[in-house]
C-alpha cells in the first residue's frame, strides 16, 4: 500500500518536472527576447530589463534559478501588467475559479451519478433510453455553446439569472451548469456501463440468493463496486473543469484564473504563462494523486491496473 | 415423506437475435424431504438454467419461463410476487454457485456478507448475527474465524471462498440447498473436501440438497437419486444405484463410458462421446441425443419417445425401450423384417 | 418422480421405422442455424442501433454540405459586404450574414471544413502513431513495454490543454500548429488500445502458427494481429474524432487557433457570444452544427462499441 502510494507520488514529481522543463524550453525557444516588443525602451532600459528578469545569463544558468524559485513557490513576475509577481496574480484570481470549480464538481458527480444509476436500474427501459440520450447530448455540447444557451435563455430572455459577475449564490447556478454539463454526461455513462456490468456479476446473484431486496442490492453492492472508475474520473475531472473555466469565465465575465489565463495568452506575458501553467499543472497533478489515494479506500485489493482510465 | 419441491413440466426460453433459445424443455421432478438430488448433464443441457428458475434468478428478458409450475412447501413459486419470493430465498432456500472467486463481494468483509442474510430474515442485531456469523464460518471449516470475519474475500483461497459461499448459503438453515457447480472451479483436493463438507452439513441440518454437476463422479458420494439431463430435456432419471449400475439411456451410458475407474481394466479405453449437442434455437423434432447415439433408429429422428417406467423409481426416455425395438436380438439392420 | 407418459406404441409404430441407423453427425448440422460471418453479424447490430444510424446519417450529411455547400453558393467566405452586416437569416443569405457582412452559411460549411478536416487528421495521426508505438509495445511486452508504456505515462499526466495552449503560444498559429499540437500526447489512448489488443492476440494459434513458419515480427504485427484488432481501434478513432473537433474549437475560441478571414467554428461562436443579445443567430448556426456533428460522431461511435463488443448490450 505504501509502495502504491509512493509509486504514485514519485509519478506525479516526474510529470511535474517534464512538465516544467518542457515549459521552460518552448518559452526560451520563442525567437528574440519577449521585451524587445515594447517601445520606448532605450538600449540601456532594456539591459536593465534583461537583467532584472535574468534573461541576460546564460540558458543553463536560468533553468537553476528558474528551478530554485519553484522550489520556493516563486512563479516569477509578470512582464505586462506593472511588474506584479504571478503569485498575487493568482492569488487574487484564484479563489473565484476554486469556489466555481467546486460547486460544479459536486454538481457533476452528484447529478452524473442519480443519472447513471436510474438508467442502469431501468436499463433498456424508457427511462435509460432517455437518460442515455441526454447524456450523448450533454457530451456533445460543449462548454462554449452551453454557455452562451444558458445565458441567452436563462438571463437574457427568461432574466432568471444574472447575466454575468459571480457576487451572490443565485449568479452559480448557469455557470456552474454551464460547467458541469459534459462531466455530467460523462459520469453519468460511466456509472451506468460499469453498473450494468457489476448487476450482471456472480456476487450480485449471490444478494439475491440471500434473498436481499432490490434497493439493498443496489446500495450495499452494485453502487460501491461501480464507483470504482468515477474515483478514478475525478482526477480528470479536475481537467475538465479547469478546461470549461476558461471559457465559462471569459462568457460570464467571471474575474476568475480562466480568464486570467486567456488574457495573458493573448498578452503573450510569457512568464505569467508559465507560471499560470505550472500552477494548473500542479492542481491537475495533485488532484489526479488524490484520486489514486482515494482508491485505496473505495477498493480494498488496489486493482492498480484498474487505476488508469481513458480520460 | 414429503414432498418439499414439486417442479412440473417446467419450460425455460432465453431470446437471442434469431430466435428464442429452449433451454429447458418441459421437464418434471420432485425432491422429498432430506433428500440429495444430483441433475448431471453437460453444459447447455439445461441444469443450471433450471436451478435458476427455482430460485427465480433468471434474467428477465432475456430470460422467460414458457410453461410448467414450481411448488415449493406447498407454495407456488411462479405465481409468487417479487417481495414474497425475497422471503424464499436465502431463508427457504439457499444457492451455492460455481465460482467462489467471483460469487463474493469484492470490497464486503466476508462476515458482512454472511450477516447481510441473517439481519434481513431472522431480524438479528449486528452483534447477534456477527455471533452466528462466525459461528457458521467456524462450521464450514474455517479456523480463526473471529478475525477471518473481518477480512475481505481476496484475503480467501478459493477453497475458503467456497466454505464462506457455503456458510453464506446456510445461515438461515434453509430446507433446500441448491448447489451449482459447487467444485467445478476448485482443485481436486479441495474437490473432495468441500464435499465432504456439504454432506456433513446435510446429515446435520436434514435439509434437501440440489446438487447441480457435469460430473457423474462427484454424485456418487453425496447423492441419493440423479436426474440426468440433455438438451433441457430429463432422459433418465434413478436411483444412485441404478444409474450406475443398471443405466439404460445410451447418453447416460456413455457418460458412465467416459467416466474412468478404479476397477477398470488396463486395456478398456475410456469412450468419449462423439459430436455436440444439438442447437436449441431449433431443436430437432425427434430425440435431440439421435444424432450422437451409436443405436439410433429411425424413428429417432422423428418423433421424441416418452417416458418408460423401469422400476419404482427408475424412468428412462428412449425408443430403445419400446416393444419393438429389440438392439440385442436385432443385430443388423432390417433383421427384424 | 416423473410424470408419467403413455408408450405411444400406437399403429403406426411399423417395424420398419426400428430400423437402426447408427451415429451421424451430418445429421446434427443439417439443422444448424445458418451462421453468419463476423462483419455481417456487426453491420447487422449496428444497422439494428436506430441511433447509431441517425448518428451515420448526420455524419454523412455534415460531411457533404461542408464539401459541396461552399461550392455551390453565390458567396465566398471572406468577401466583406459593409451594406448588409448583421443581416437576420432570409433568402438571400440563408444563415444571415456577421458584423462584416459576410455571408454565414458558407462561412458555418466552411467552418465545418475546418473542423472535420482537424478532427480526421488528429485522429489519423493518432492512429498511426497509436498503432506503431502500441503494436511494438503490446507485441514484445517485457522490457520494451515497460520502459515505453512508462514514457506514455508521464506523458499522459501531462495535462493535454496546456501543452497545446503553450505550443500555440510559441508557434505561429496555423491549423498545422493545432494538428501537430494535438498529436503531441492524443496518440497515447490509441497506443493502449492497441498494446492491449495485441497481448491478447498474440498468443492466438494463427500468430503463433505464423511465427512458427518463420514470419518475422512487423510481418506478423501488421499482417496478422492489427487487422484482427481492428474493431477497437476503428471504435476509438471514431471517438477521438469530436474530442478533435473539440480542441479546435476551443482554441479558435480562445484565439488561438486558424485566424480571420478563415471560418472556425470556434471563432464563429466566439463573435456570436458578443452579438448574441442582438443577433443570435450568428451563435446559433455555428453553435448548432459543432454540437450536432460531435453528437453524430459520438453516437455512432458508441453503436460501433456496442456492435463490436455484443455483450455489453445484454
Amino acid at each position: 500500500m505504501i509502495r502504491y502510494v509512493l509509486n504514485k507520488f514519485i509519478f506525479m514529481l516526474i510529470s511535474l518536472f517534464a512538465l516544467v522543463t518542457a515549459t521552460f524550453v518552448l518559452m526560451n525557444a520563442v525567437p528574440g527576447s519577449p521585451l524587445r516588443e515594447e517601445k520606448a525602451t532605450t538600449a540601456q532600459i532594456q539591459k536593465n530589463m534583461e537583467a532584472y528578469y535574468g534573461l541576460d545569463k546564460p540558458l543553463v544558468q536560468q533553468y537553476g534559478v528558474y528551478l530554485e524559485k519553484l522550489a520556493h513557490f516563486d512563479l516569477g513576475i509578470s512582464m505586462k501588467q506593472r511588474f506584479r509577481s504571478v503569485n498575487q496574480t493568482i492569488a487574487q484570481s484564484f479563489g473565484y475559479s476554486l469556489r466555481l470549480g467546486i460547486v460544479s464538481m459536486i454538481t457533476s458527480v452528484l447529478a452524473g451519478c442519480a443519472l447513471g444509476i436510474i438508467a442502469a436500474m431501468r436499463h433498456r427501459k424508457l427511462l435509460d433510453n432517455l437518460a442515455m440520450i441526454l447524456a450523448v447530448a450533454g457530451l456533445a455540447v460543449p462548454s462554449m455553446v452551453m454557455a452562451p444557451l444558458l445565458q441567452y435563455l436563462f438571463a437574457v430572455k427568461i432574466r432568471a439569472f444574472p447575466v454575468t459577475g459571480l457576487h451572490g449564490p443565485l449568479d452559480y447556478v448557469l455557470p456552474a451548469i454551464a460547467l458541469s454539463s459534459v462531466s455530467i454526461a460523462f459520469i453519468a455513462r460511466l456509472i451506468r456501463s460499469t453498473m450494468i456490468e457489476v448487476l450482471s456479476a456472480d456476487f450480485i446473484k449471490t444478494a439475491k440468493a440471500k434473498g436481499l431486496p432490490g434497493h439493498l442490492i443496489v446500495w450495499r453492492h452494485a453502487l460501491r463496486n461501480s464507483m470504482l472508475p468515477v474515483v478514478t474520473y475525478l482526477g480528470y475531472l479536475t481537467a475538465n473543469v479547469i478546461t470549461g473555466s476558461v471559457i465559462i469565465e471569459q462568457i460570464f465575465a467571471i474575474p476568475g484564473m480562466g480568464k486570467f489565463f486567456v488574457q495573458c495568452v493573448i498578452d503573450r506575458d510569457y512568464p505569467l504563462i508559465m507560471g499560470t501553467t505550472i500552477f494548473y499543472a500542479i492542481l491537475l497533478l495533485a488532484s489526479r494523486f488524490l484520486a489514486d489515494i482515494a482508491y485505496l479506500f473505495v477498493d480494498p485489493r488496489i486493482r492498480i491496473s484498474a487505476g488508469r482510465m481513458g480520460g | 415423506m414429503k414432498t418439499l419441491l414439486d417442479v412440473k413440466d417446467l419450460s425455460v426460453s432465453f431470446g437471442v437475435y434469431g430466435g428464442e433459445v429452449q433451454a429447458v424443455r418441459g421437464i418434471s421432478f420432485a425432491v422429498t424431504e432430506g433428500e440429495a438430488v444430483a441433475i448431471v448433464g453437460e453444459s447447455g443441457s439445461g441444469k443450471s438454467v433450471t436451478a435458476q428458475a427455482i430460485m427465480r434468478l433468471l434474467a428477465v428478458p432475456p430470460g422467460k419461463i414458457r410453461g410448467g409450475s414450481i411448488t415449493f412447501a406447498g407454495q407456488d413459486l411462479l405465481a409468487l410476487p417479487e417481495k414474497e419470493m425475497q422471503k424464499v430465498r436465502g431463508r427457504q432456500i439457499g444457492m451455492i454457485f460455481q465460482d467462489p472467486m467471483t460469487s463474493l463481494n469484492p470490497t464486503m468483509t466476508v462476515g458482512a456478507q454472511i450477516m447481510e442474510g441473517l439481519v434481513r430474515h431472522r431480524r438479528m442485531s449486528r452483534a447477534a448475527a456477527k455471533k452466528r456469523a462466525i459461528e457458521l464460518l467456524a462450521t464450514v471449516g474455517i479456523p480463526h474465524a473471529e478475525s477471518r470475519i473481518s477480512q475481505y474475500p481476496h484475503h480467501f483461497s478459493g477453497g475458503m471462498r467456497q466454505r464462506a459461499m457455503i456458510a453464506i448459503a446456510l445461515a438461515c438453515s434453509p430446507a433446500l440447498l441448491i448447489a451449482d457447480e459447487p467444485t467445478t472451479a476448485l482443485d481436486v483436493t479441495i474437490q473432495a473436501q468441500i464435499l465432504r463438507l456439504m454432506k456433513e452439513l446435510q446429515r446435520q441440518t436434514r435439509s434437501s440438497i440440489i446438487l447441480i454437476t457435469h460430473d457423474l463422479g462427484i454424485v456418487a458420494d453425496l447423492c441419493d437419486r440423479v436426474i440426468v439431463m440433455y438438451a433441457g430435456q430429463i432422459v433418465e432419471t434413478g436411483t444412485k444405484r441404478e444409474i450406475f449400475r443398471n443405466p439404460q439411456h445410451p447418453y447416460t451410458k456413455g457418460l458412465l463410458r467416459s467416466l474412468p475407474r478404479l476397477n477398470q481394466a488396463k486395456d478398456e479405453p475410456l469412450v468419449p462421446i462423439y459430436g455436440t449437442p444439438p442447437d436449441l434455437i431449433m431443436p430437432p423434432p425427434g430425440c435431440p441425443f439421435c444424432s450422437r447415439c451409436e443405436e439410433a433408429m429411425q424413428i429417432c429422428e422423428t418423433d421424441v419417445p416418452a417416458f418408460t417406467r423401469l422400476s419404482e423409481t427408475q424412468s428412462v426416455r428412449c425408443w430403445l425401450q419400446h416393444p419393438q425395438a429389440r438392439p440385442e436380438e436385432c443385430g443388423g439392420k432390417g433383421a427384424s423384417a | 418422480m416423473p410424470s408419467e407418459l403413455n408408450l405411444n406404441a400406437d399403429s403406426d409404430a411399423s417395424p420398419d421405422r426400428f430400423r437402426k441407423i447408427g451415429r451421424d453427425p451430418k445429421r446434427a448440422e443439417r439443422i444448424a442455424r445458418k451462421s453468419l460471418s463476423a462483419w455481417q453479424d456487426i453491420r447487422y447490430r449496428l444497422f439494428a442501433n436506430k441511433l447509431a444510424l441517425f448518428g451515420m446519417y448526420l455524419m454523412v450529411a455534415v460531411v457533404l454540405f461542408a464539401i459541396f455547400a461552399p461550392l455551390f453558393s453565390h458567396y465566398n467566405y471572406f468577401s466583406n459586404d459593409l451594406d448588409r452586416t448583421n443581416q437576420a437569416p432570409g433568402f438571400r443569405h440563408w444563415f444571415g450574414t456577421d458584423d462584416l457582412g459576410r455571408d454565414m452559411y458558407v462561412r458555418t460549411w466552411k467552418g465545418a471544413q475546418i473542423s472535420l478536416f482537424v478532427g480526421v487528421v488528429a485522429a489519423l495521426i493518432d492512429l498511426a502513431i497509436g498503432i506503431v508505438y502500441g503494436g511494438i509495445m503490446g507485441y514484445f511486452g517485457g522490457k520494451t513495454d515497460e520502459i515505453m508504456n512508462r514514457i506514455a505515462e508521464v506523458l499522459y499526466a501531462i495535462p493535454y490543454l496546456l501543452v497545446v495552449i503553450l505550443l500555440l503560444v510559441v508557434m505561429p498559429p496555423s491549423l498545422t500548429t493545432i494538428i501537430v499540437a494535438m498529436s503531441i500526447t492524443g496518440w497515447i489512448n490509441m497506443a493502449w488500445i492497441v498494446r492491449g489488443q495485441i497481448m491478447q492476440l498474440k498468443n492466438e494459434e494463427y500468430a503463433l502458427a505464423s511465427r512458427a513458419l518463420g514470419a518475422g515480427p512487423f510481418r506478423i504485427l501488421f499482417r496478422h494481429l492489427i487487422p484482427n484488432a481492428m474493431g477497437p481501434i476503428l471504435v476509438t478513432l471514431t471517438l477521438t474524432v469530436p474530442g478533435a473537433m473539440f480542441t479546435e474549437a476551443f482554441l479558435s475560441f480562445l484565439g488561438l487557433g486558424v485566424q480571420s478571414p478563415i471560418a472556425s467554428w470556434g471563432t464563429m461562436i466566439n463573435d456570436g457570444v458578443k452579438a448574441m443579445t442582438v443577433y443570435p443567430w450568428r451563435l446559433l448556426f455555428p453553435a448548432l452544427l459543432l454540437s450536432l456533428t460531435m453528437f453524430a460522431f459520438n453516437v455512432f461511435g458508441d453503436g460501433l462499441r456496442d456492435a463490436f463488443d455484443p455483450k455489453l448490450k445484454k
